[in-house]
């Protein structure tokens, strides 16, 4: 089937987003544990970095990441109007 | 309060102020089962028994359980397998929270936090961290897809029927697994808390599963779920905040304990190197050394030790020693063991954990500690390969993907999972105070005090058999090193440290409960749902009726479920390990072929399968080759291998992922690309609603 230019500019938009929100995703969770290490050298409100992060830290990033990625498809959906017809 | 929102689960319509109405109804239903706490609180201030409120818990929380499940009874396929697509995103996520949250996060967590620090938030990144792959990979495109099961999906992306069997293979499987260590926390709860024989709990517990899965399926099981969540989350977050407030009178105490963290590392700093706690490990290091002799000197060695204790009871019974010492060496000499080998696993056993007492303790909030240079490279690369598996496994297990074709829409599914990762936040980020928040606690009230004086939870429970204590240097004081805890106690006995009410122990029972029954009801769900719709329906009978198709799966959902709980009943050992391999086994066998099969057109059925069978192999092989040295009931012996990098057998998927994508790529590349009709189908997932549909 053939594809619009507009859908496929949809695809490669949604492409990008993914990536770069994997890329945080893979800092926060890899390299962040990597170095936990040097990152217990820094205290933030009692909390040594390191263990922080992997306590709690990383799992705010994911959540706002699920979040922004939502609210940032839902704006696509309807800018390429790919979006659903309810409401 | 209960007829309004009873009557409600009734048939269920959508349309106009149904999200409200949702609102409403668990509105109401918290309030009330908050109210039903704070009335059996009263009651035992009037001098109710704890027993009694034992009971009340478990049996008020599993009638409501059934009672939901009754109410939502069906017998229509797509409220049966998907809940009619209409669940909204909040209450989805509300009951995939309910559906992820295991009996191992809720009991199991912050007890592996307290006594592993740092290393153990691998299972806490892990297990929250998936969920940024299952949004942005999967679960808008399984949700546009739109059928009833995963291997649904693998049949209609590579075509035929291979895909299809060998994904119903590896789903059964890994919740298979799954399913029993969930049964095996249900017959633990109910025959700690009602005092039921553990065997007869496993199938108590059962029962209540079942009145939900069997009659309602999917549409029943999600209802249950959010009825579960609102259980669960109250009962974690209760205890945790009491104990946080007091210990380290924050606020807020599961998010803001950054304090207590260094109270525990001050406290650590001037424990570990006391000379007592010095004294008391080199005398178990001693011991682990002594064990590891008799060990290399069997048979002979066991013979010896018979005679010894021979020669000293004996000796005891010539000098008219103590009646009570000398029952102790006659105990001693008739639980020795009966042969070699039998010598051999237990003193083994024996020799590890007098090892580990004698080991340099571990601080909790150091990562990767580096004693032996090496000890620390692995201790990091074993954090971050099990951290790799979880998310992965997270992202491929059936029963959570499941759970967004359950949405209206494709934007509501992503929505979805971020109520979902919301809800299960709220209990992750708490387990980790709770460790910390438990650890404050021992080490200022337990550690150093005579041991004659030890606060009565520790006598309790080390009736149980979960708390251990041995004076090994004698000095009446407890050494850190002297004491054991089972994980399971410190969720368990929260309450009992921290003094409160018997009412919040019966609360934290019934959340433990909650959080295992809707993990079996989910994994359950997926198990027959394979068997019915994929094998039976799709495979042998495509032209068998939907009442017929429902008879099917109800049946085989018994019969699943019965040999899961025999299975539990047997107490299989390693059940911590059996859900960390559900994991690696998922996704190595899912996680490749899903992703490719919605960012890579030119995947085609040959890589597809190849890549599935060979991620599968390969975790399998490196799971039992490192784990076991012999399957005695497959006449398997000596097949033992020393693990690769130092990589432990729960996370064998680290192993099967990467090599199950390169094969697929290899493979697909070698063979010739998809029908046009199969690329149509991955055109059309791609997006939400894409115009002229129809071809």
């Amino acid at each position: 089937m053939k594809l619009t230019q507009k859908h496929q500019e949809y695809w490669r938009k949604n492409l990008r987003i993914t990536g770069v929100l994997l890329a945080i995703w893979f800092i926060v969770t890899f390299v962040a544990s990597f170095y936990a290490r040097e990152l217990n050298q820094v205290v933030v409100a009692g909390f040594p970095l390191g263990f922080y992060m992997a306590a709690q830290g990383s799992l705010v990033v994911y959540v706002l990441i699920i979040w922004f990625y939502a609210r940032y498809m839902k704006r696509l959906d309807r800018e390429y109007g790919v979006n659903e017809d309810e409401d | 309060m209960a007829r309004g929102w009873l009557r409600w689960f009734g048939p269920i319509r959508g349309g106009n102020g149904f999200v409200p109405q949702l609102r409403r109804y668990y509105l109401a239903y918290t309030l009330g089962f908050i109210a039903f706490v704070l009335a059996l609180a009263g009651l035992e201030q009037l001098g109710m028994p704890p027993r009694w409120i034992g009971y009340a818990f478990l049996l008020f929380t599993i009638l409501l359980y059934a009672t939901i499940g009754i109410l939502s009874r069906t017998s229509d396929v797509t409220e049966y397998y998907v809940a009619g697509r209409r669940v909204p995103a909040l209450f989805n996520g509300m009951a995939t929270g309910a559906d992820w949250m295991s009996a191992a996060s809720f009991i199991g967590l912050a007890g592996m936090l307290f006594l592993s620090g740092f290393q153990g938030l691998a299972y806490v990144m892990g297990w929250t961290g998936g969920y940024v792959l299952v949004a942005l990979l999967l679960a808008p495109y399984l949700r546009k897809f739109g059928q009833y099961t995963i291997p649904d999906f693998l049949a209609a992306r590579y075509g035929g029927t291979v895909p299809r069997l060998v994904g119903v293979s590896a789903a059964i499987l890994a919740s298979f697994v799954y399913v029993v260590a969930q049964i095996y926390g249900v017959g633990l709860i109910t025959s700690r808390f009602v005092g039921l024989q553990f065997e007869i709990g496993v199938f108590v517990g059962l029962a209540g599963i079942l009145v939900c899965s069997f009659l309602g399926g999917m549409r029943a099981v999600t209802w249950t779920q959010v009825a579960q969540y609102v259980v669960l989350i109250i009962a974690y977050l209760t205890p945790v905040c009491i104990l946080g407030y007091k210990v380290s009178g924050s606020v807020v105490p599961p998010v803001a304990y950054g304090e207590a963290v260094q109270q525990v590392s001050r406290l650590e700093e001037k424990i570990f190197d006391l000379p007592a706690e010095k004294e008391a490990r080199d005398l178990y290091r001693a011991r682990a050394d002594a064990i590891y002799e008799r060990i290399v000197r069997l048979p002979d060695s066991l013979e010896e030790e018979r005679a010894r204790l021979t020669v000293k009871l004996n000796d005891l019974k010539a000098n008219n020693a103590l009646l009570r010492d000398i029952v102790a060496v006659e105990k001693a000499r008739r639980e020795l063991p009966h042969s070699p080998e039998e010598a051999r696993v237990k003193w083994e056993a024996q020799m590890r954990e007098a090892a580990d007492r004698g080991a340099q303790p571990i601080r909790h909030a150091e990562a990767f500690p580096e004693r032996p240079e090496m000890e620390s490279h692995y201790a990091r690369l074993n954090f971050l390969s099990l951290v790799f598996c979880l998310m992965v496994g997270t992202a491929a297990l059936p029963h959570v993907l499941m759970r967004y074709y359950t949405t209206p829409t494709v934007r509501e599914a992503r929505e979805s999972v971020f109520w979902s990762l919301f809800f299960i936040l709220l209990l992750y980020i708490a387990a980790p105070a709770y460790a910390v928040f438990a650890k404050l606690e021992v080490f200022s009230n337990l550690i150093n005090t005579p041991i004659i004086k030890l606060p009565s939870w520790v006598a309790a429970w080390g009736k149980v058999g979960l708390v251990h204590i041995e004076d090994i240097n004698r000095d009446g004081l407890l050494q850190w090193a002297e004491l054991s805890l089972n994980p399971d106690v410190i969720v368990l006995a929260t309450p009992e440290i921290a003094g409160l009410p018997y009412v919040v122990s019966g609360l934290v029972a019934a959340g433990g409960l909650a959080a295992a029954l809707s993990t079996a009801d989910g994994l359950l769900l997926v198990i027959t749902s394979a068997l019915s719709h994929d094998v039976y329906y799709k495979i042998f009978r495509p032209q068998a009726s939907t009442q017929w198709r429902l008879v099917v799966s109800k049946s085989l959902l018994l019969v699943v479920a019965i040999c899961a709980a025999t299975l539990a009943a047997q107490r299989p050992s390693t059940i911590l390990y059996m859900v960390a391999w559900a994991f690696s086994i998922a996704g190595a066998a899912f996680f490749p072929a899903l992703v490719m099969g919605i960012f890579w057109r030119r995947a085609n059925r040959a890589g597809a399968v190849a890549g599935m069978v060979v991620g599968l192999t390969i975790t399998l092989y490196y799971m039992v080759r490192v784990q076991f040295d012999s399957i005695p009931w497959l006449g398997l012996h000596g097949i033992a291998m020393d693990p690769w990098f130092g990589i432990d057998s729960t996370a064998a998927g680290v192993w099967g992922v990467p090599l199950g994508f390169i094969t697929i790529v290899v493979v697909s590349l070698l063979t010739p690309p998809p029908p046009h009709a199969t690329q149509n189908v991955v055109t059309r997932i791609r997006y939400p609603r894409l115009e002229r549909e129809g071809f």
